[in-house]
């Protein structure tokens, strides 16, 4: 209903736009979005642009999680960006910064990753 | 003022975004922050979620009740159900347990709800149900003329 994903590959990298509100409703869907993009491109990294965001639960913890242990045994890392003030203190309160890298914008996390924007 | 609302819905994944608003639109009238409504959304919905999750295991036959109370300042909330219930509430309470980590669960619910709100007490029996009650002072020294 009120949640929306967009994805784009850029070379070795996923790009997941989230857009409205993640909870344990929408989380399913992003879960099955992103896990089939896993496994029909070769991709390595994945950026989580959270600037659309306009609520999380622990649901969205739980679903970037376990991405990010989808992403270990190809090397590869995930990076979330446009983080808003409410959806950063549950990143914090659940140590999420411990695994993922943040970034402000799409183009830093890319840049991280030695994509030419 | 002291005044009260009650909401039942079936225990279905759907209904975590109406109760949040239902709940957001009723305590609209006492005028809180945005922080103090987004903590209190995320409060409602990690409860309702774990109602639907580990209460009823998903059965939508189950029915979930919010019982929100409004007493000056002072929002007190109760999510119930009568689903399977809690065997060791003080396990549960502990950040990053989760009794169903293969569904993706983080463990943090009710590390959330302790630390958005003033007070938290959960009442549990196995194969009965499970009561969540919270309670927050909204702040009162708030800008009233913009
Ligand atoms: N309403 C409930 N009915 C039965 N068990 C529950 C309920 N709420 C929470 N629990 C139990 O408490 C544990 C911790 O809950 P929580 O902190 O929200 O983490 P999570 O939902 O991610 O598992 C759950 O894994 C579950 O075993
Ligand atoms: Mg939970």
């Amino acid at each position: 209903m009120s949640f929306s994903v967009e994805v784009e590959q850029k070379q070795n990298i996923l790009c997941v736009r989230l857009h409205g509100e993640l909870d344990h409703h929408s989380a399913s869907e992003l879960r099955a979005i992103v896990d089939r993009h896993l496994e029909e491109h070769n991709t390595k990294h994945i950026v989580l642009n959270a600037e659309g965001l306009t609520f999380m639960d622990s649901s969205g913890i739980g679903v970037i999680l376990g991405r990010y242990k989808k992403l270990q045994p190809r090397g590869g890392r995930l990076i979330v960006c446009g983080v808003s003030a409410p959806v950063y203190r549950l990143f914090e309160m659940a140590g999420l910064f411990k695994v993922l890298s943040l970034e402000e914008q799409e183009s830093h996390a890319l840049q991280a990753l030695g994509e030419a924007v | 003022m002291k005044n009260e609302m009650e909401i039942q819905f079936s225990a279905l994944s759907q209904n975590e975004s109406f109760a949040r608003v239902s709940v957001a639109a009723f305590i609209a009238q006492l005028d809180p922050t945005m922080d103090e409504l987004t903590e209190i959304k995320t409060v409602v919905s990690e409860a309702v979620t774990n109602a639907i999750i580990h209460g009823y295991e998903e059965n939508p036959a189950g029915t979930v009740t919010i019982t929100v109370h409004l007493d000056d300042d002072v929002v007190g909330i109760s999510v119930r159900d009568e689903g399977g219930g809690i065997d060791d509430v003080d396990q549960a309470k502990e950040p990053l347990y989760t009794s169903k980590p293969d569904l993706e669960r983080s463990g943090m619910g009710f590390t959330i709800m302790e630390n958005f709100m003033d007070e938290m007490s959960v009442t549990s029996v196995a194969g009965r149900g499970t009561t969540v009650y919270v309670k927050k002072q909204l702040s009162k020294n708030k800008v009233v003329n913009h």
